[in-house]
């Protein structure tokens, strides 16, 4: 196990270290970020002294030298906009972010799994029909039109949930959370929703293929002759089977919901990463662009560790275990 | 002695888009304690189905359609669930063909042992996994208390087996019906498996119905075979009447069919045709096409007929005919 965590991070490792390579270089491609800085009635003297503050009269590969130095050093450069380091940003936009894709996650578990159950226990229920109806429109309809609906619906019409901002906040544990105040829950719950919809479709699909092939096996049967009780039979049986590709799957959309958080954090104009991200790319903050997507690239891989270990939980067929070596 | 299970005009019927399949058609048999019945036929005449229509296990589309299935008295056809969930695994428990297939592989042996128990009798954990341990040591796996704590996959498929016997016996049941439980293993295992339901079912007094395709592995086993075809018993009689004089033209097919040291280098016998269609049977008697007897008579359904201790379902008993 501890071999199997030290090779999965060496690699870990290497892919970060590619991904630094590919962002950093993509990154510089795009448009000239002085033109953005600079007032526009700047003369050349001007513009070449922020060339020069800027570190970008110098080669491409001598700039990523600089920044791979700083890197290692845990700089990844400093913000062009606000001068301050990027790293320091996007950890102080973290927590919001974080507790946005855990909401949604966790929403997309408790109603997704219950749903999916009952789609697949009873197939041919008008209910379960209607839940797949349900998961089908979750699938197909763009995040952005779901979330302006919401705000039309929940926040103008109905009045009943503000549609911007994270709301009143509070401490627990050191971190600075809306989930500890009821102004903040009402906040967090309209961007949540939007956020987990997809994930809440993908769950009711999973557990209900899930559940539909477990019934059919032949382990059910024998716990039925065996006078298994049917709840037993369900929660245990059938369940603990099913959890293992839901595991899998719900964990590693974890990464993509922090990325597609950007689209929901925009429109509720929830002060995340993925919103700071959104303004760094309209106003060129090359750093800012690059050291978010660094720290993706790590949330990724640790995810994909997370969810590997779970998985030998989870399933006892799979022992991790240090391949060819 | 008295019956433990009498089934009598037993009729299980599967009613789907194509039509009804009559898997089970009119099947009369009784199992009296401490007997090892042998319940042989080839893939689809309806024997597993028997065996899951007395559990109450069978699901839509299907359903008993007639019949009694009297258990100790009672008649458990279509009773309810709650009173067949209180008798399942606990006064008849089963054993499946596939032992790779019905243990639970994310559950432990300890789980899904205990469970049978705690499922029927308000005992303490610990009473329950000490039985546990106990049965897994008389159907012969050695070191219990580490398997009780191994998944089924760190197992093999004979000792998977064992496993289920000895879930099978945990309650001390009346009766054991036991579906092709040595089909998935090899020879020998399959000789240890058959040695170790055959002693425990004599030590318990247990009834057993052995459902099997395979003649040579009751023939050593059951006190009575019964022969079932397109869901109908065509013979029943004393394992040793059937093997040493079988009646029904099916039966001695069947016994002609295996292979044995003196017929080394024959030709193996084989049974015309292929088994019909569950869904077009043929008028009358169900064998008639592939049967190098069949008479115009045979168009009419034959009726039970009893010759001695035995009970036949056929117009053409091969012993007249071999004595003409």
């Amino acid at each position: 196990m501890s071999v199997f965590v030290i090779r999965r991070l060496m690699q870990a490792f290497f892919v970060v270290f590619l991904m630094s390579v590919i962002v950093f270089f993509g990154v510089n491609i795009v448009g000239d970020p002085v033109y953005m800085l600079v007032s526009p009635d700047a003369d050349q003297a001007d513009i070449e002294a922020a060339i020069r503050r800027l570190g970008l009269d110098r080669p491409i590969w001598e700039q990523y030298l600089l920044f791979l130095k700083g890197a290692a050093q845990g700089n990844l450069g400093d913000s062009f906009i606000f001068g301050e380091p990027a790293l320091k940003l996007i950890l102080h936009h973290m927590p919001a972010t974080l507790e946005l894709a855990f909401s949604a996650l966790f929403l997309a578990i408790a109603i997704g799994i219950p749903l999916g159950l009952f789609s697949g226990l009873y197939p041919d229920n008008p209910v379960s029909k209607g839940i797949m109806a349900g998961s089908i429109l979750g699938f197909s309809l763009p995040t952005f039109w779901v979330g302006l609906m919401l705000i039309l619906l929940f926040a103008v019409e109905l009045g009943w949930l503000p549609s911007t901002g994270r709301g009143d906040t509070a401490t627990i544990f050191g971190i600075e959370t809306s989930l500890a105040t009821w102004d903040g829950l009402k906040h967090i719950f309209l961007p949540a929703l939007n956020l987990a919809l997809l994930k809440i479709s993908l769950a009711i699909r999973l557990t209900r293929a899930g559940v539909r092939e477990a019934m059919g096996q032949d382990y059910v049967k024998y716990a039925r002759a065996k006078g298994v009780s049917t709840r037993r039979i369900i929660f245990v049986h059938v369940m603990k089977n099913i959890m293992i590709p839901v595991v899998t799957v719900m964990g590693l959309e974890f990464g993509s919901l922090i990325g597609f958080s950007v689209v929901t954090e925009t429109i509720f104009a929830w002060p995340g990463m993925g919103k700071l991200l959104i303004d760094a790319i309209l106003q060129l903050d090359r750093p800012v662009v690059v050291a978010y997507l660094m720290i993706m690239v790590l949330f990724f891989v640790v995810i994909n560790l997370i969810v590997d270990i779970l998985y030998s939980i989870l399933d006892p067929r799979v022992r991790l275990q240090d391949q060819g070596a | 002695m008295t019956a433990v299970l009498e089934v009598s005009g037993l009729k299980t019927h599967f009613f789907t888009h194509a039509g009804v399949v009559k898997a089970v058609d009119g099947v009369d048999f009784a199992v009296k304690k401490g007997e090892v019945m042998g319940l042989v036929g080839e893939s689809g005449s309806g024997k597993s189905i028997t065996g899951f229509s007395i559990l109450g296990l069978i699901d839509a589309p299907g359903r008993i359609v007639e019949g009694a299935i009297r258990f100790n008295g009672e008649d458990i056809a279509n009773a309810p669930e709650d009173r067949l969930k209180s008798i399942r695994g606990n006064r008849i428990s089963m054993i499946f063909q596939d032992p790779m297939m019905t243990l639970n592989p994310v559950l432990r042996i300890d789980s899904q042992m205990m469970e049978a128990i705690l499922a029927h009798e308000k005992v303490s954990k610990k009473v329950a996994w000490e039985r546990c341990r106990d049965a897994l040591g008389l159907v012969g796996i050695p070191s219990p208390e580490e398997r009780l704590r191994a998944y089924p996959h760190q197992l093999s498929g004979g000792m998977r087996q064992r496993v289920s016997i000895a879930i099978a016996f945990l309650n001390k049941p009346d009766l054991i019906i036991a579906d092709e439980p040595t089909t998935a293993l090899d020879v020998t295992i399959q000789a240890q498996i058959i040695h170790e339901a055959q002693k425990l079912t004599k030590q318990t007094g247990t009834a057993m119905i052995w459902i099997t395709h395979d003649l040579a592995v009751v023939a050593g086993l059951a006190d009575r075979i019964s022969v079932m075809y397109a869901g109908r018993i065509v013979e029943q009689g004393l394992t040793d009447d059937v093997i040493d004089h079988p009646l029904h033209p099916y039966t001695v097919g069947l016994l002609g069919s295996v292979p044995t040291a003196n017929k080394r280098g024959e030709r193996l016998f084989q049974i015309e045709g292929m088994t019909p269609n569950m869904l077009a049977l043929p008028e009358g008697c169900a064998f008639a096409p592939r049967c190098g007897f069949a008479s115009p008579a045979c168009k009419v359904p034959p009726a039970v007929e009893h010759v001695a201790d035995r009970e036949l379902r056929c117009y053409h008993p091969q012993s007249q005919v071999a004595a003409q």
